[in-house]
């Protein structure tokens, strides 16, 4: 039964997340949200969250906490996705493609450096 | 919003937003029968029969009711322009259940779409919520439960590059066990652009 291996590779990743979390130093959780509301799907909120998993997955970003809200009332410029590192105050992002999103995990969440062209000042 | 799997994540998100704890994603195709069904069943909080009427009708929704808005009246107008339908059954206090259906070999029936991206961007950014996605394929049938995935993680997160891979895997098996030509319609029709 396939669901039994992938269970066993699962442990795997398991071990692997926790190897990574005893060497990571507390550099404070990242939090990255995306909006997911009708109008944010509608703008292509998943191929932004689609391309923020993969970076995740191809450069082995570890410790970061993706999660999804609703509409934030700014459908205009939706695709939305937030990033809160530690106790600095929360960024917002406005149309984010997949390119975007990319460089949001790489420049921003990886080293600290905001992505300046979509940033939202609310 | 031209994919089943969008509407799906937009009409999850209403489950979530009625506080579920536990939803069930339940995809049938048969060919025999020419039908495509996709439901979702949740234990949030319900809805009064005068919400559910109101629900399917944009112009009462859009103005009063904002959490469900435009995404049901589109999903609806769609299926029943595919000799299908869309219907709601809710109580109070114990959850709703969404049901839509199409004629699958309708000409303008939607692509299921990337039905794996949805479920993992459901399953990753909503932890706290039980996910169980059933699929059908004429007599065949598969279900992912995300339960036993959590308890074999623990603390760990799901949103771990080395889990996200694992997760997706997972579904993509699940699907691919039943109908091994799932991700190839999926995608190919997603890709194809929209003629007029």
């Amino acid at each position: 039964m396939p669901v039994i291996k992938s269970l066993e590779d699962l442990k795997k990743a398991r071990e692997e997340a926790l190897k990574k979390r005893e060497l990571k130093a507390t550099s404070g959780t990242v939090q990255v949200i995306v909006g997911m509301g009708t109008c944010g799907i509608a703008a292509g909120a998943r191929d932004a969250m689609k391309a923020i998993l993969e970076t995740i997955e191809t450069d082995a970003i570890s410790g970061v906490i993706v999660t999804q809200t609703g509409c934030i009332g700014l459908c205009e410029k939706e695709p939305i996705v937030q990033v809160v590192i530690g106790e600095q105050p929360k960024v917002t992002y406005g149309k984010v493609t997949p390119e975007i999103a990319r460089r949001i995990m790489k420049e921003h969440v990886s080293s600290g450096k905001i992505v300046e062209s979509n940033k939202i000042n609310l | 919003m031209r994919e089943l799997s969008l509407h799906l994540l937009d009409i999850a998100e209403n489950s979530i937003a009625a506080g579920a704890k536990r939803i069930e994603i339940s995809l049938i195709e048969d060919s025999v029968l020419d039908l495509l069904q996709m439901s979702i069943t949740d234990n949030g909080k319900g809805m009064s029969p005068e919400m559910v009427a109101q629900v399917t009708d944009p112009f009462i929704t859009s103005r009063t009711t904002r959490k469900v808005g435009l995404g049901i009246p589109l999903l609806k107008a769609a299926a029943e322009a595919c000799n299908g339908f869309l219907n709601i059954t809710s109580e109070l206090g114990a959850g709703t259940t969404l049901t839509v259906r199409f004629q699958r070999s309708h000409i303008d029936r939607m692509p299921i779409g990337d039905l794996v991206t949805t479920m993992v961007n459901l399953i990753v950014c909503n932890p706290m919520v039980h996910w169980l996605f059933e699929y059908r394929y004429d007599n065949k049938s598969a279900v992912f439960d995300d339960e036993p995935v959590k308890d074999t993680l623990g603390d760990i997160p799901l949103s771990e590059p080395e889990v996200l891979t694992c997760i997706r895997n997972m579904i993509e098996e699940t699907v691919l066990g039943i109908n091994p030509e799932f991700l190839q319609d999926s995608v190919t029709l997603t890709n194809q652009p929209i003629r007029r």
